[in-house]
């Protein structure tokens, strides 16, 4: 799936749910389901700066594509990182540089995209795009 | 004068805020507390009515603000009984009295010398003695923490000696709350000729100190800790340390003869005062200072260790809960883990419920290192929290827990 569709996917389930409630159970939920980053990759080198917990986030290319894995201490954090996993991995780089992340705000997650929230998403989304920059074969 | 909780509750406007459809309950007041509104108005009456600079103007309102400025000046000397209102300097809080005087003991301090700092220290008090020991060499000791996170006294008397100059140490730890020994520390280190600064900025807000009784050579603190506004605090120092330290900044207010040759600096206090001060602020922090006097410090004590032991004992009663620095000398400050759950997520979820917590490490990573720790959650009480906030805490950590398990 193009990274628009999936977006657009996530927005829609996120349009279900009733309150906040019911929007972090789902992304506890999604933590727990992350692709995890492998043992070997879990190392300080692979850290995001800028989060109150520890969050890994590894990238390789795979057939073109690049395909991202990521853990983190605070299952909210991982959550978070599923979202944006999600969405971005198994996509080929040019595809992820010409993305947005508009669909953060539309699941009513644009808290997080504040670089106050010490949550690393933002830090995140800028690794996501540099390993994009890093690995663009084109 | 009674303690009328729900009087004090309506003197602080923020406390009626909602947040996700909740009652905002604010537990964050080791970081900041909140403002009464009689704080919050004299900011206002100063810039509706008499903002003027001050200490020069010959005009009226010049003179009603410097009346103001050094009235709030007298009301921090009274209420900390300092001999001389001139050995108080308006600073802009306690990061700036540190290195206010971090700065003066470069010139002072070789790299013969020694300083000693504890081990419960807040990140502004250990950067700017390295960044004066990498300039005069000077060497620093720490006293360590014991297992219930109070500092080693046996460690202390053991680094102290005649080459030590200076001692640092703060009233109370900003991540566990504990009241540190100051009065031995600062009769210890007189014995051996050492001055101590005190960082006060956790323990002002709890209760009074007699800073003469204290004998404290510096003692700082920030107004906002206090009910004050930010960007406003104070530093104390004994006349003849003051006299010692060179200027830290220079600008206008801190000169008395000025050719461009040399410069003769003012008397005290506004040696240490360049430029425009913060005169709303400073106006502020005196107002906040009878504000809390109004209450009277005797029954914030008293309401607050009521507050803290509920606290302990409803936390307690959470599946394990380990509070970390249960010393019986602390302020209201509960610093906590739930095991197999991160501190972040404890404090992202409480935030839904609109409960205020502060999570990670508290500008104090040694203390973390210390226990092994990435962070706690600290939830820090203040007289203007009640035991029914301290119940919806409890019930909110439940489903908060529930959620994440």
């Amino acid at each position: 799936m193009k990274i628009k569709e999936i977006q657009d996917e996530i927005v829609e389930e996120f349009s279900h749910f009733e309150d906040w409630k019911e929007k972090y159970e789902y992304l506890i939920e999604l933590g727990n389901s992350i692709e995890l980053i492998d043992k070997q990759n879990k190392i300080d080198s692979n850290l995001i700066k800028g989060c109150q917990s520890k969050l890994w986030l590894y990238a390789e290319l795979q057939n073109d594509k690049i395909i991202y894995t990521a853990d983190s201490e605070a299952i909210i954090t991982k959550g978070i990182a599923a979202i944006l996993l999600r969405v971005f991995s198994n996509q080929t780089a040019k595809d992820i540089l010409n993305s947005d992340i508009k669909y953060i705000e539309a699941i009513g997650l644009k808290e997080h995209l504040s670089p106050t929230r010490a949550n690393g998403l933002v830090s995140m989304i800028r690794q996501i795009k540099y390993y994009a920059l890093a690995l663009n074969t084109n | 004068m009674s303690f009328d909780i729900n009087k004090i509750r309506s003197d602080f406007p923020i406390l009626k805020r909602k947040i996700n459809g909740s009652s905002f309950i604010y537990f964050d007041n080791a970081a900041t507390s909140q403002k009464p509104n009689i704080v919050i108005d004299s900011i206002s009456d100063y810039y509706k009515n008499y903002n003027s600079n001050i200490h020069r103007g010959v005009h009226t309102i010049s003179q009603e603000a410097t009346d103001a400025y050094e009235n709030a000046r007298a009301k921090v000397q009274k209420h900390f009984n300092v001999l001389n209102s001139h050995e108080i300097i308006f600073t802009s809080g306690t990061t700036h009295s540190i290195n206010l005087v971090a700065n003066g003991f470069q010139d002072l301090l070789c790299d013969k010398d020694e300083i000693i700092i504890s081990g419960l220290e807040h990140h502004s008090n250990i950067v700017p003695w390295q960044m004066m020991s990498e300039k005069n060499g000077a060497k620093i000791k720490i006293i360590p923490i014991n297992e219930n996170g109070e500092l080693d006294m046996k460690i202390y008397d053991n680094i102290l000696n005649s080459r030590t100059k200076l001692v640092f140490v703060n009233h109370v730890s900003n991540a566990l709350g504990i009241i540190n020994p100051i009065k031995t520390i600062i009769e210890k280190a007189h014995k051996v000729n050492a001055a101590v600064l005190i960082d006060g900025a956790q323990a002002c807000a709890h209760f009074k100190t007699d800073l003469q009784e204290l004998n404290a050579d510096f003692y700082t603190t920030s107004a906002h800790k206090l009910c004050g506004p930010t960007g406003i605090g104070m530093l104390y120092g004994k006349e003849k340390w003051l006299k010692k330290l060179p200027p830290y900044q220079g600008g206008g207010e801190m000169i008395s003869d000025v050719t461009f040759e040399k410069t003769t600096y003012a008397e005290l206090p506004h040696k240490f005062e360049a430029g425009t001060p913060n005169v709303s602020g400073a106006i502020a922090f005196g107002v906040a200072l009878d504000y809390l006097n109004g209450i009277g410090f005797e029954n914030i004590c008293e309401y607050e260790s009521s507050l803290l032991k509920y606290a302990t004992e409803k936390l307690k009663l959470v599946p394990n809960l380990k509070i970390y620095g249960e010393s019986i000398n602390k302020t209201s400050v509960i610093s906590f883990n739930i095991e197999g759950i991160h501190a972040y997520d404890i404090g992202a979820l409480l935030d839904k419920f609109g409960i205020a917590v502060r999570t990670g490490q508290h500008c104090a990573q040694p203390i973390m290192d210390h226990f092994g720790i990435s962070g706690t959650v600290r939830v820090s009480l203040s007289f203007y929290n009640t035991k029914k906030e301290i119940d919806s805490l409890y019930n909110s950590l439940k489903q908060t827990i529930s959620m994440l398990s």
